[in-house]
C-alpha cells in the first residue's frame, strides 16, 4: 500500500503528513504529528473523547479518514488555549473540578466550545443533550455541565463588554 | 456543592484550589498510557481466542515469523512455568500462576478474547496483519456462562485441578466452585420464623465493566542486562511491578515502572494484563514495546465485576428492629480462581445493621467469561442491592418509613459489628438524619414518580505508602508520592502539606514517582489514597518541620527546643525567620532539608452513604428515566471539597448505569455480544440531573484531617435506591437487573 500525502492545517499553522488511505484522521493526529491531547477511547464514534472541529463543524476523529481532511482546516484540543491564555471553558473546567482522570475532557471542552460557538446562552438540557456524544465515566457529568453553563456566562459578559 | 460546616478549623482542609495538574489536563498536554512513545518503539498486537472455552492443540507462528517487518512473536510457551505460589500486589493477594494464564493462555482458553499469541513488528500494520497469519488448532469444548449453570453436575468444568475451597471438606471432584464463605451468629433460622415479617427473594445481576474510557496501554524495553522498564497507565505502579517480576521470574529491582496519567481504572487497572506480555516481546525484539488494547479487548478481556445470584430472608419485628437474615450469594469468578469479591460481599452484608443473628454464605463460581475484576467497593453493591431491597419491602409491609426503619437498625458508635469489632467513629446515624432533613425526601413527586432510598457502605483501607518532603533552596516544598493521581489526589496532597507545614498551597509541588524513585507504596484504590499516603505526607511534612526549628536554632543560636513553628515560620520570642530563609540559609545549616515517611496505617473507619432516588416511569415503553437525584455520605473530613463530591457524583451515576443499562450480554456461541460503547450503554449527560452531593463530616480521629476515604461507598447505594423507586412506581419489586425498557414493559404486560 502506497502512501498518500495529505496537506492540510492543523491549529492555524500548515501541516502536510504521509499516510495510509485507511488511516484515520485520529491516528494521523496523534502518530503522524505527535498530537495526543485528542484521545481514542473507542474506536467507533460513541466516546467523543476523539473530538475534533473540522472546518468548523464537530466531528469525531476516529471516524474522519486522514485523506479527507486534505485542504481543509482542523483545530484540535491543543489549539483551544492561545498561547498560555486559557480559554474560560478550560478555565472553568478548572474552577470546577470538572475532571477527574481528565480522559474525557479535551473532547467535552472541544465539544463545549463547538456549542457555546454557535449558542451562547444554552440551557442546561440544551447542554446536556449536545454534550451527550461525550462519554464520562468519573464525573456523573454534573460538574462539567456547571462548567460549561458558568463558561458561557462569562463569554456573554465579555462579550456584552466588547460590545 | 455544599460548604464544610467547620471550615473554619482549617486553612486549606475543605477547599477548592486548582489542582496542580490540572492545566495540562485541560490543554490536552498530559501524557496517558495510549501517549507515551519510546525511540524506536515496537508496534505489538495480540492474538486472542475466539472461542470462549478451548484446548490448545498447537500453534503454528512460521507464516507470521517471515513477515517482513515482524520482530518478534510470543506465546504461553514463552512464559516460564510457574507454581501455585500467592504475590502482594493489588488490592488482594494473587495467584501469580493464574495471573500468567490471565495474560497468555497456555494449554487452554477459558474465555471468548483470551490471549493466545502476541507480535511486535515495525507497525500496527503489520502486526495486526502478522496476528492473522498465526494458526491456532483449538480442540473446541462446550462452554458455560451462567452461575446456575456452571454449578450444575453435568456442567463443563474449566479447571480439571480445582476444587471447592472452604467447604467442611476438601472435595474429590473438580468444581466449578471455586470457593464458599461463610459467616454465622446466632440463629438466624430461629429468629426468622419468630419475626413479625419476613421478605424472602431472588435477585440477580449481570456482569458490568468498569467501563474507564482509556483502553489499557503499555510500553515495555528490556536491556541485555536483564533490567527492563515499562511505561504504563496503571492504579498502582509498584503492583505492576511485583507482578510482571513474578510472572516472569524476575528480581522486582531489576524492573521500572513509571506511572503515565490514568483515564480511569476504579480498581480495573489494579492488576497487568499487557504488561508482561509487552516485556517478553521487547526481549526478544531487543527494541521498545508497545501494546495497546481496542476498546473491545478491554470488554472482551479484562475484569468485568461478577454477576450475582442472591437467595435473602430477611426478618424484622413489628417495630422495625431485624430480627435475623439469612443471605446466599453466588458470584461470577471468571476464568480463573482468585476474585475476592466474595470476602467483600460476606463483610459488607448489612455491616452497617445490628443484626445478631444471620447466617452469611458466598461462591465465587467460575465460568467461561473473562477473570472478573476489582470495580468500586468490589462485591459490596450486589449483595448491597439484595440487603436494601429487602428492607425496602419490610418497611412497606410494616407501614414504616424507609429511613426510620434504618435509623432503628443502624450501627452506631460502640455497637459491635458483624465482624464483631466495636465501631468506631461512624457517622451512620447521621447521615440518615440529615437525608430525612434534606428537603429532596419530603418533595412532592410528580404523575409516575416514585421515590427510591438506600444505604450501602465500604470498609475503606488504609495499607503501606511512603511519601517524602523536600525543601527547595527558595523554601518551595517538593512531595514525592507513589500513587497515581486517578483523581485529584495530587491537589488533596498539596493541601495536606501545605496546611501542616502553615504555607501557602501553590508553594507546593506533587510528583508521582516511578517505582524506582520512591519507596514501596500499594496502590490508589480501597478508598485508602488521601487516608494512607495523606497520612504519610503529613508525617513527612512534620519531620520537616523539626529539622526547619533545629536550623533555626541553629542560625539563633538557641535550643531546637525553644523554637516554635506557626504560620509557616519559625518562631523564637518576637523573632522569626520564614521557610524561604532557612532554606536559603540551609547551605551553612547542615544542607539540604528532607524528610520521609514509610508508613502501614491500619486505624482507618468505613465510609457510609444514603442515596434518595426519584424516578419517573413511562408506562408505554418502561423506560426509566432519573429525575432527581441525592445522595449523602459521611466522608470523615473532606480534603479537597470539589473532588470529594466528585467522587459522590461519579460513584452515583456508575451505580444509576449498573441499575438501569449496563449488563455484558453473551450469545449462544458464548461469545460477548455488546462489547462497545453503543450496545454497553454507559449514562451520558442527558440522561442524568444534576446530582446533589452532601457531605457529611463525621471526622476519623486517626487522621489529623479526619479523612476516611470516599472514592468507592457512592456506588454501593444507587443500585436499591433506583429499584426501590422503580418498584414503588409500579408496585411491582425488581428483583433484576438491569431495569431495562424491555423488562419494565413486560412485568407491566404481565401484570395487567
Ligand atoms: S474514539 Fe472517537 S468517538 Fe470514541
Ligand atoms: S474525567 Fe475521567 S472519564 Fe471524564
Amino acid at each position: 500500500m502506497s502512501k498518500l500525502l495529505v496537506s492540510t492545517s492543523v491549529n492555524g499553522d500548515p501541516q502536510q503528513f504521509l499516510c495510509d488511505p485507511d488511516t484515520t484522521l485520529l491516528d494521523a493526529l496523534r502518530e503522524e504529528m505527535g498530537l495526543t491531547g485528542s484521545k481514542e477511547g473507542c474506536g467507533s464514534g460513541d466516546c467523543g473523547a476523539c473530538t475534533v472541529m473540522l472546518d468548523g463543524r464537530m466531528v469525531c476523529s476516529c471516524l474522519v479518514l486522514a485523506p479527507e481532511v486534505e485542504g481543509r482546516q482542523v483545530t484540535t484540543i491543543e489549539g483551544v488555549a492561545e498561547g498560555s491564555r486559557l480559554h474560560p471553558i478550560q478555565r472553568k473546567f478548572l474552577e470546577h473540578g470538572a475532571l477527574q482522570c481528565g480522559f474525557c475532557t479535551p473532547g467535552f471542552i472541544v465539544a463545549a466550545k463547538a456549542l457555546l460557538d454557535r449558542n451562547p446562552d444554552p440551557s442546561e438540557s440544551e447542554v446536556r443533550y449536545w454534550l451527550a456524544g461525550n462519554l464520562c465515566r468519573c464525573t456523573g457529568y454534573d460538574k462539567i455541565v456547571r462548567a460549561v453553563l458558568d463558561a458561557a456566562a462569562e463569554l456573554r459578559q465579555d462579550r456584552r463588554a466588547v460590545a | 456543592m455544599n460548604a464544610p460546616a467547620e471550615k473554619k478549623l482549617f486553612r486549606l482542609v475543605g477547599t477548592r484550589p486548582i489542582r496542580p495538574d490540572g492545566i495540562e489536563k485541560v490543554t490536552g498536554k498530559a501524557i496517558y498510557g495510549p501517549d507515551f512513545v519510546a525511540p524506536n518503539m515496537l508496534q505489538g498486537a495480540i492474538l486472542r481466542s475466539p472461542h470462549p472455552h478451548a484446548r490448545i492443540r498447537g500453534i503454528d507462528t512460521s507464516k507470521a515469523e517471515v513477515l517482513p517487518g515482524v520482530k518478534a512473536i510470543v506465546t504461553g510457551a514463552d512464559f516460564p512455568e510457574l507454581d501455585s505460589a500467592m504475590v502482594a500486589g493489588g488490592e488482594a493477594p494473587a495467584n501469580i500462576k493464574y495471573m500468567a494464564r490471565k495474560c497468555m493462555a497456555t494449554d487452554k482458553v477459558v474465555f471468548d478474547g483470551h490471549p493466545v499469541a502476541a507480535v511486535a513488528a515495525t507497525s500496527a500494520t503489520i502486526a495486526e496483519a502478522a496476528i492473522q497469519l498465526i494458526e491456532v488448532d483449538y480442540e473446541v469444548l462446550p462452554h458455560v456462562i451462567d452461575i446456575e449453570d456452571a454449578l450444575r453436575p453435568d456442567a463443563p468444568i474449566l479447571h480439571d485441578d480445582l476444587f471447592t475451597q472452604g467447604l467442611p471438606e476438601l472435595p474429590t471432584t473438580p468444581s466449578n466452585a471455586a470457593m464458599r464463605v461463610e459467616v454465622r451468629r446466632g440463629d438466624a433460622a430461629r429468629a426468622l420464623s419468630e419475626a413479625a415479617a419476613v421478605f424472602s427473594g431472588r435477585f440477580t445481576l449481570r456482569p458490568v465493566h468498569q467501563g474507564y474510557i482509556e483502553p489499557h496501554a503499555c510500553v515495555a524495553s528490556w536491556h541485555a542486562d536483564g533490567q527492563a522498564q515499562i511505561w504504563c497507565s496503571t492504579q498502582g505502579h509498584f503492583t505492576v511491578r511485583a507482578l510482571t517480576a513474578g510472572i516472569l521470574g524476575m528480581e522486582i529491582a531489576d524492573i521500572r515502572v513509571v506511572p503515565l496519567e490514568i483515564g480511569g481504572g476504579f480498581g480495573g487497572k489494579t492488576t497487568v494484563y499487557l504488561e508482561p506480555v509487552a516485556v517478553l516481546l521487547s526481549r526478544k525484539a531487543g527494541r521498545p514495546v508497545r501494546l495497546a488494547m481496542k476498546r473491545d479487548d478491554v470488554f472482551r478481556a479484562t475484569g468485568p465485576a461478577p454477576g450475582a445470584v442472591i437467595d435473602i430472608r430477611l426478618g424484622a419485628g413489628a417495630d422495625g428492629t431485624i430480627s435475623g437474615a439469612e443471605v446466599e450469594f453466588k458470584y461470577t469468578g471468571g476464568g480463573f480462581p482468585g476474585a475476592h469479591e466474595v470476602y467483600a460481599g460476606l463483610h459488607c452484608t448489612m455491616s452497617y445493621y445490628n443484626v445478631p443473628d444471620a447466617h452469611i454464605v458466598g461462591w465465587n463460581v467460575l465460568s467461561n467469561i473473562p477473570t472478573v475484576h476489582a470495580y468500586r467497593a468490589p462485591g459490596a453493591p450486589q449483595v448491597n442491592f439484595a440487603v436494601e431491597s429487602a428492607m425496602d419491602e419490610l418497611a412497606r409491609r410494616l407501614g414504616i418509613d424507609p429511613i426510620d426503619i434504618r435509623l432503628r437498625n443502624i450501627a452506631r458508635p460502640g455497637d459491635t459489628g458483624g465482624m464483631g469489632m466495636p465501631h468506631g467513629a461512624i457517622g451512620y446515624a447521621e447521615t440518615l438524619e440529615a437525608a430525612k432533613a434534606h428537603p429532596h425526601y419530603s418533595a412532592p413527586l410528580g404523575p409516575n414518580q416514585a421515590r427510591g432510598v438506600a444505604c450501602g457502605s465500604w470498609g475503606n483501607y488504609g495499607g503501606p505508602s511512603t511519601a517524602a518532603v523536600s525543601v527547595a533552596e527558595d523554601g518551595s516544598i517538593l512531595v514525592t508520592e507513589g500513587n497515581p493521581d486517578i483523581g485529584g489526589s495530587r491537589a488533596s496532597m498539596a493541601i495536606m502539606a501545605a496546611e501542616t507545614l502553615g504555607i501557602a498551597y501553590e508553594k507546593v509541588r506533587v510528583v508521582v514517582a516511578d517505582t524506582s524513585s520512591i519507596g514501596y507504596s500499594m496502590g490508589t484504590g480501597g478508598s485508602r489514597t488521601t487516608f494512607a499516603t495523606g497520612k504519610a505526607v503529613i508525617q513527612a511534612a512534620e519531620a520537616v518541620i523539626a529539622i526547619l526549628r533545629e536550623r533555626a536554632a541553629k542560625q539563633w543560636n538557641v535550643a531546637a527546643g525553644e523554637v516554635q513553628w506557626g504560620g509557616g515560620e519559625a518562631v523564637h520570642g518576637d523573632r522569626r525567620l520564614s521557610l524561604g530563609q532557612i532554606a536559603a540559609a540551609s547551605g551553612t545549616t547542615g544542607g539540604p532539608i528532607s524528610a520521609q515517611a514509610a508508613i502501614d496505617p491500619h486505624d482507618y473507619l468505613p465510609g457510609f452513604g444514603v442515596h434518595i432516588c426519584d424516578t419517573e416511569v413511562d408506562r408505554e415503553t418502561g423506560q426509566v428515566s432519573i429525575v432527581r437525584y441525592t445522595a449523602l455520605q459521611d466522608v470523615g473530613r473532606a480534603i479537597h471539597a470539589d473532588y470529594v463530591e466528585g467522587q459522590i457524583q461519579g460513584g452515583a451515576v456508575q451505580g444509576i448505569g449498573w441499575a438501569l443499562n449496563e449488563a455484558y450480554v453473551y450469545n449462544q456461541a458464548g461469545l460477548l455480544d455488546n462489547p462497545g460503547f453503543l450496545d454497553y450503554r454507559m449514562p451520558v449527560a442527558s440522561d442524568m440531573p444534576m446530582i446533589d452531593a452532601v457531605m457529611i463530616e463525621v471526622p476519623n480521629p486517626a487522621h489529623p484531617y479526619g479523612v476516611k476515604g470516599v472514592g468507592e461507598t457512592p456506588i454501593v447505594p444507587p443500585l436499591a435506591a433506583v429499584a426501590n423507586a422503580v418498584s414503588g412506581a409500579i408496585g411491582i419489586r425488581m428483583c433484576d437487573l438491569p431495569i431495562t425498557p424491555d423488562r419494565v414493559y413486560g412485568l407491566l404486560l404481565a401484570a395487567e
